[in-house]
């Protein structure tokens, strides 16, 4: 497996440009991985966007309730966010972190369309709401469903949702 | 299921008098898997088409933060039914990743082995249901008599026709044997033929080339902001291809070259896909050259890999490793970390987000499905078209509903 070389050129400019502070560096193995808070993801992938030529690849969340050797001060919810630059083969791995009571990230549909769909999942999933988002609705759970369902306190099976779907009969069609 | 038909403002009010509505699917022929469109419509042109996903939705990856790392091979084969053992390359490539386990010589030619034989399988199922759909019935039969005897290689190799579920943490299952050798030579035989016959029948059909010719055009700044990776990609412009640029396993061993194609439309998907088994087949007869010979897993001695019968039975280390990893409250450790590794799947980037919390269960598994990704392209490519166009367009983007919804 090939490890990438780490962009240090990508770094040092990304924070001459954001300025010190704003995002953490942590590493494993090829995974470069930035974390940032969520008030400044949009200008730090905007510029990674723009000015480094990333595309996003992926898009997910994850949520680390209850996660061994985790401080209680950070956040709950994490959504991770794999950007690729397509001529450099370059990986960055942009992680921010969120917390009930308001679980409110920005979207990034603005700056790739491709994350309509990989948002709406995460808001399914987890009940992160994407501010900005053109249409944040469960997208693979039904309409009617009130549970995040990948949340840990969650139930592998569940709460009884499917033993009281309501169904159609025959005789009500 | 009520499904939102306001979201994109863009048909005027006072025109929808004179619009229709149609719903194509869930449960429908010419979707071949469990999708649901809802179709606006002028006349046949469709103005807008939204699609309504997860009837099959399954809660995979729920089902992963709940069974061991050996144990969810088993439901990542469900996730692209049509190419099995390319998901469990992806999923064991991410876990190996994480756990620093360094594969053997022989493990990992019979990785590439597998995974080429799934993308030969699931290209054949996209090309042949593409004709399929378009009327050239033909073709289909070809491909699927073909797709046969991959079935055949699956069957042979692990016991399973369908669902293998043939690699392991540290390895696969079953040594590939003499007779599945034999099988794999006797496939790379037939395929030449099998193309060629497929190319005679499609690429001279006027039929088929003009309802895939300049039908659902995808450009390269598209498929970029869309997330578009693999063949979808390719056929717009964007070369990327993780074999090539972020090599894994012995990629780097083979020759093979990339196909693409600039036009985006669906035939340039045909066509890519096509030409991608060409290249497989390119490695497979490469590999099957060089596959060296030694242990297939890892030593038992690493603790990671599931000891076979007879070092279960004949040895103390066997028996000792054997029940560590199948008690309950044993199984190998793992780091507090986390890791995006990805693999070049049939369809694109088939990646797996995996945190581990130090038992041998993962604490999540998160898989970047490219159907669902790729899927998110449909009302823009269909946008325009005609009605009979939805097949075609649904066919060049090979979206697999068990891998769209999980």
């Amino acid at each position: 497996m090939k490890t990438l070389k780490t962009p240090d050129k990508t770094l040092a400019e990304l924070r001459k440009r954001l300025g010190e502070g704003v995002f953490t560096v942590s590493e494993n193995l090829d995974n470069l991985r930035l974390h940032v808070p969520a008030a400044k993801l949009i200008d730090l992938l905007t510029a990674l966007r723009n000015d480094f030529g990333f595309q996003l690849t992926e898009l997910g969340g994850e949520d680390y309730l209850g996660y061994p050797g985790r401080s209680a001060s950070r956040d709950r919810f994490e959504v991770h966010y794999i950007l690729l630059n397509h001529d450099t083969a370059e990986r960055l791995v942009v992680k921010t972190g969120v917390s009930d009571p308001d679980p409110t990230l920005p979207s990034v549909y603005s700056l790739w369309h491709g994350a309509d769909w990989m948002e709406r999942e995460v808001f399914d999933m987890y009940g992160i709401i994407f501010a900005g988002h053109p249409d944040l609705r469960r997208i693979l759970m039904p309409e009617g469903f009130r549970s995040f369902p990948l949340r840990k306190d969650y139930p592998l099976r569940g709460r009884g949702e499917r033993h009281n779907f309501s169904r159609l009969t025959r005789e009500e069609s | 299921m009520p499904v939102n038909l306001l979201d994109e403002p863009d048909i005027q009010a006072e025109s929808r008098d004179y619009h229709w509505t149609l719903n194509f699917g869930p449960q429908h022929p010419a979707t071949h898997t469990t999708l649901r469109l809802v179709l606006e419509l002028e006349g046949e042109t469709i103005l807008k088409a939204t699609p309504d996903i997860g009837y099959l939705h399954s809660g995979f990856e729920k089902l992963g933060e709940h069974l061991n790392l050996n144990q969810y091979v088993t439901v990542v084969d469900r996730k692209n039914y049509i190419s099995p053992p390319m998901n469990e390359v992806a999923w064991h490539n991410a876990v190996e990743k994480l756990l620093g386990i360094e594969l053997t010589e022989r493990c990992k030619y019979i990785r590439v082995i597998i995974g080429e034989l799934a993308r030969i399988s699931d290209h054949l199922l996209c090309a042949g249901a593409a004709a399929l759909d378009l009327g050239a019935f033909t073709a289909f039969l070809y491909a699927f008599n073909l797709r046969e005897q991959i079935y055949d290689i699956y069957e042979e190799m692990s016991g399973y026709r369908f669902h293998p579920g043939f690699t392991r943490v540290g390895g696969v299952m079953y040594d590939f044997t003499e007779r599945v050798i034999d099988r794999i030579e006797r496939l790379l035989k037939t395929l030449p033929k099998v193309l060629a016959d497929m190319e005679k029948l499609l690429f001279r059909n006027k039929i088929f080339l003009e309802r895939m010719r300049g039908v659902g055009t995808l450009t390269k700044a598209d498929a970029l902001s869309f997330c578009a990776t693999g063949p979808v990609a390719r056929a717009s412009g964007v070369t990327y291809d993780l074999r090539k640029d972020e090599p894994y396993l012995v990629y780097p061993e083979f020759d093979f070259d990339v196909p693409f194609a600039t036009e985006g439309d669906c035939f340039a998907r045909f066509h890519v896909r096509m030409e991608e088994m060409v290249q497989a087949s390119r490695i497979l007869r490469q590999a099957l050259d060089k596959l060296p010979g030694g242990p297939v897993n890892v030593p038992i001695a690493e603790k990671f890999p599931m000891p076979d019968k007879g070092t279960t039975y004949n040895s103390m280390e066997g028996l000792i490793q054997h029940f560590e990893l199948v008690m309950p409250n044993r199984g190998f450790q793992t780091p507090k970390n986390e890791i995006y590794a990805a693999v070049e799947g049939p369809n694109g980037e088939l990646g797996y987000y995996l945190i581990t919390d130090g038992t041998q269960v993962a604490w999540r598994t998160r898989t970047r499905p490219p159907s669902f990704i790729h899927f998110q392209l449909f009302p823009h490519l269909i946008r325009n078209h005609m009605i009979s166009d939805v097949v075609a367009v649904l066919g060049s983007l090979n979206i697999i509903a068990a891998e769209l919804d999980r």
